[in-house]
């Protein structure tokens, strides 16, 4: 495989020799017959459909479930790398935690005037009522996707934080467990990190942030939406790989100050809900009124200590993308340390300088909605045409706070299976830490998407991307 | 601890994968029955969507009962909320609702049932591969069933499937009866015709027990015997006596696993104790008909009582 058009490639770097971490891959897929890996490539995807691993799409009623295409050349990051990741992941995943705190509690932030003041007071993320409410254990975000892309050899920006309920987990594990049945004499090979873990320390997370007034074994439910949500399949993956119950909105009721599901014995306690539903959702008595998708009161026994909710209600204020900006900032306001990893340069839209440099370069940008997600209501200038560029120009005006601008980066990319060989694609990474009152777990690796349209830099499942496992190396 | 949502959703999901395989049981009979006496095909396909309680839909949309017609409404048309399509559809769906209760093996056996029923279900059905596709429904049917026999753990999930499988293997033998009753009517047996062998061959085969009443009888098929054999006969398991001795040890189960016993419970000792203390001469005497009418509708209020007693909805 060659390297022409001057990204840095994960396997060949900027030019013709093949980086380290890929040494013994290398030699390996240099003896392989294309034919018989696409052979179980068409295997691998057998064995998803198989499985069930799907992802729903809305509004499609046939095809209503569709695989997420995975592409068998793993990702491979070195130890030495990945350390340098996670020390970042873990600065700033605490840094987040303690900024969600002293903003539901003194906001001292505020006070220091680090961050502007309608930040939060305008955020629709932001619940006054968690105001004065203190999370067992102080945590919030239990579970963090932080999205990183790479730029070259020593370059690594995050681009989002994931801190409400953030997916593909399950994906990260299923992907490993199917390289592993595929292509057990790697892994004899090569000395990969294990993820396998991730279930145990989820439980061991979400346990470990149950009220106080839970002694024994806590009871753990993952709240899902229901089996038409485009992540169900995850939900039922960690429900069942966590031992706990999957519940929905209408299994759920206020009970003697609790949270109780339905049995078939009767009325149970839950200790710790893991909800994949949106916070406005989770209560229509203090939330939206119309949602049947939580429990009519749920929030005031939160309030009240009777149950956990992860990630806790008013998480999303972290990941918003105007709160993103100012990161580097929180990191350093929080721990006292610049931030280990660095932010994509942002423009604030808000702010008329920015905003007059966005309109005038918006060719070279990639413009996104502050509190958008998936890939939707997003332009990106290289690609898009005049008037796609004119209709955009247009909305930004109107809402110019709705929006932030970055550059578009050269992310790195990794080689993928296609009809003709390995072929480079752009790809991005999202680990998942895991925090308890006394830790952060980060798994090594997480989940690597893939744009597989040549030269696209769009890797959402829900815009055609794929995922690819990600191997990071034992030292 | 299961949730109610999770015990009513493999309860169902078991009964769906039973009506399927009753569906295809009732085609197969059907079907032969139509290759060997075609003047009156006609009433036998009336009588199989009678059997299924689908003549009122069908004939929404049909005017005549054919074997294409019939074939292609019970196995694939949507608009029929008991064709295998539409049923297992809805055994994948619930097997989906309550999939952290089943183990991995039983959820790719249902997963691929559904896969590869809805890929040979995507056309109109030849005649010539009737057979095979009957077969094929049958088989996928019979994957999921020893996945669970092979990989659940006997608990509380297992009876709920196995008293869903047994509710409706129960209603679908009787719903047979229920159609064929004036077949087995003992003036009839006096006649005996050349034309009545051929019906209670196909009832036998509806419940796929034409080999074992042979086995057990030898060639003398007559009416008495398929009726005793259909209702009362503990070793044939179809018959109605077989599927409450199930029910009845898969809620006693319940009950010990719970430590309480349930309306459920009282009702089902009871028509079990009615199964095993009728003589087929006593059922005879006060009514076939009307003992066959009785005994689909308590075994539906025993269903109902079921999701009530163990909070499926509520």
């Amino acid at each position: 495989m060659d390297n022409a058009n001057g990204n840095f490639d994960e396997m060949m770097g900027a030019g013709q020799r093949r980086r380290g971490p890929y040494n013994i891959y290398g030699d390996w897929i240099d003896a392989q017959d294309i034919k018989q890996l696409r052979r179980k490539s068409a295997e691998a995807k057998n064995f998803f459909r198989r499985t069930g691993i799907t992802f729903n799409v809305y509004g499609d009623n046939e095809a209503a479930e569709r695989l997420i295409p995975f592409d068998i050349i793993p990702r491979i990051i070195s130890g030495r790398e990945w350390n340098k990741i996670a020390r970042g992941i873990e600065q700033r995943v605490r840094a987040i935690n303690a900024f969600l705190y002293d903003i539901y509690h003194r906001q001292e932030i505020l006070r220091a005037g680090r961050i502007p003041l309608e930040l939060i007071a305008d955020n629709d993320a932001f619940l006054p009522q968690m105001i004065g409410v203190s999370p067992p254990g102080n945590v919030y975000t239990h579970i963090v996707g932080v999205d990183i892309v790479r730029t070259g050899e020593d370059e690594f920006y995050v681009l989002e934080d994931n801190a409400r309920t953030p997916s593909g987990v399950s994906y990260m594990l299923e992907n490993r467990e199917t390289m592993l049945q595929m292509f057990p004499e790697l892994f004899s090979k090569i000395r990969v990190q294990n993820v396998s873990d991730y279930p145990d320390n989820l439980r061991r997370s979400l346990a470990d942030c149950a009220p106080e007034q839970c002694s024994d074994r806590p009871t753990i439910a993952v709240l899902t939406p229901g089996i038409n949500n485009s992540a169900y399949f995850e939900h039922s993956f960690l429900a069942d790989q966590i031992g706990a119950e999957l519940v929905e909105g209408h299994d759920l009721r206020v009970d003697n100050g609790r949270i109780a599901m339905r049995t078939t014995q009767g009325f149970e306690p839950i200790d710790v809900i893991y909800r994949r539903v949106d916070d406005n959702y989770l209560d229509p008595l203090n939330f939206r009124p119309d949602s049947m998708l939580g429990a009519p009161g749920m929030l005031d026994v939160y309030r009240a200590g009777g149950v956990t909710i992860a990630n806790a209600p008013g998480t999303g204020l972290a990941d918003d993308k105007a709160i993103y900006s100012y990161l580097p900032d929180i990191v350093e306001f929080y721990t006292g340390e610049t931030s280990l990893l660095k932010n994509v340069p942002t423009w604030r839209c808000s702010e008329s300088n920015s905003l007059a440099y966005v309109v005038e370069h918006i060719e070279e940008l990639v413009v996104k909605e502050v509190h958008g997600s998936g890939g939707y209501g997003l332009l990106v200038g290289p690609t898009s045409s005049k008037s796609e560029i004119s209709q955009f120009l247009k909305k930004l005006k109107a809402r110019p706070g709705n929006y932030i601008a970055q550059p578009t980066l050269a992310l790195s990319t990794v080689p993928i299976l296609t009809r003709e060989g390995l072929a480079p694609r752009h790809v991005d990474l999202r680990p998942f830490a895991l925090v308890s009152p006394d830790r952060i777990r980060i798994s090594p690796g997480g989940l690597t998407r893939v744009a597989l349209k040549k030269g696209s830099l769009v890797v959402n499942s829900s815009q055609g991307g794929g995922t690819k496992d990600t191997w990071v190396l034992e030292e | 601890m299961t949730l109610g949502k999770t015990a009513g959703g493999l309860y169902w999901m078991f009964r769906y994968l039973e009506r399927s395989g009753n569906t295809t049981r009732l085609l197969d009979a059907g079907f032969r029955m139509s290759l060997t006496r075609s003047a009156s095909a006609q009433n036998e396909w009336r009588s199989v969507l009678e059997t299924t309680s689908a003549t009122q839909v069908f004939s929404e949309h049909y005017e005549e009962a054919d074997l294409i017609k019939v074939i292609d409404f019970l196995l694939r048309d949507r608009r029929n909320p008991s064709s295998v399509l539409s049923v297992m559809k809805a055994a994948r769906e619930n097997a989906r609702m309550s999939r952290t209760a089943l183990t991995r093996e039983v959820w790719e056996a249902i997963n691929e049932a559904w896969i590869q029923l809805r890929a040979l279900l995507a056309r109109p059905i030849r005649e010539r591969d009737v057979p095979e596709v009957l077969s094929a429904i049958r088989q996928q049917g019979s994957l999921v069933r020893g996945a669970l026999h092979g990989t659940m753990l006997r608990n509380d999930v297992y009876n709920f499937s196995r008293i869903g499988t047994f509710i409706e293997r129960a209603d679908s033998t009787a719903r047979i009866l229920d159609v064929k009753y004036y077949l087995l009517l003992p003036s009839i047996s006096l006649v005996g015709s050349a034309m009545d062998a051929t019906q209670w061959e196909m009832i036998l085969r509806s419940v796929s027990a034409n080999r074992s009443y042979k086995w057990l009888n030898g060639a003398d098929i007559n009416p008495v015997g398929i009726a005793d054999f259909l209702i009362l006969d503990p070793r044939l398991p179809r018959s109605l006596a077989f599927c409450y001795a199930k029910i009845n040890d898969n809620l006693k189960y319940l009950a010990k696993d719970y430590g309480s016993r349930c309306r459920s419970h009282e009702l089902s000792d009871m028509y079990l104790t009615g199964l095993r203390e009728h003589s087929i001469s006593k059922i005879f005497d006060s009514g076939l008909h009307e003992f066959i009418a009785d005994f689909i509708r308590n075994n539906n209020v025993l269903g109902q009582h079921i999701e009530e007693d163990y909070r499926f909805y509520k």
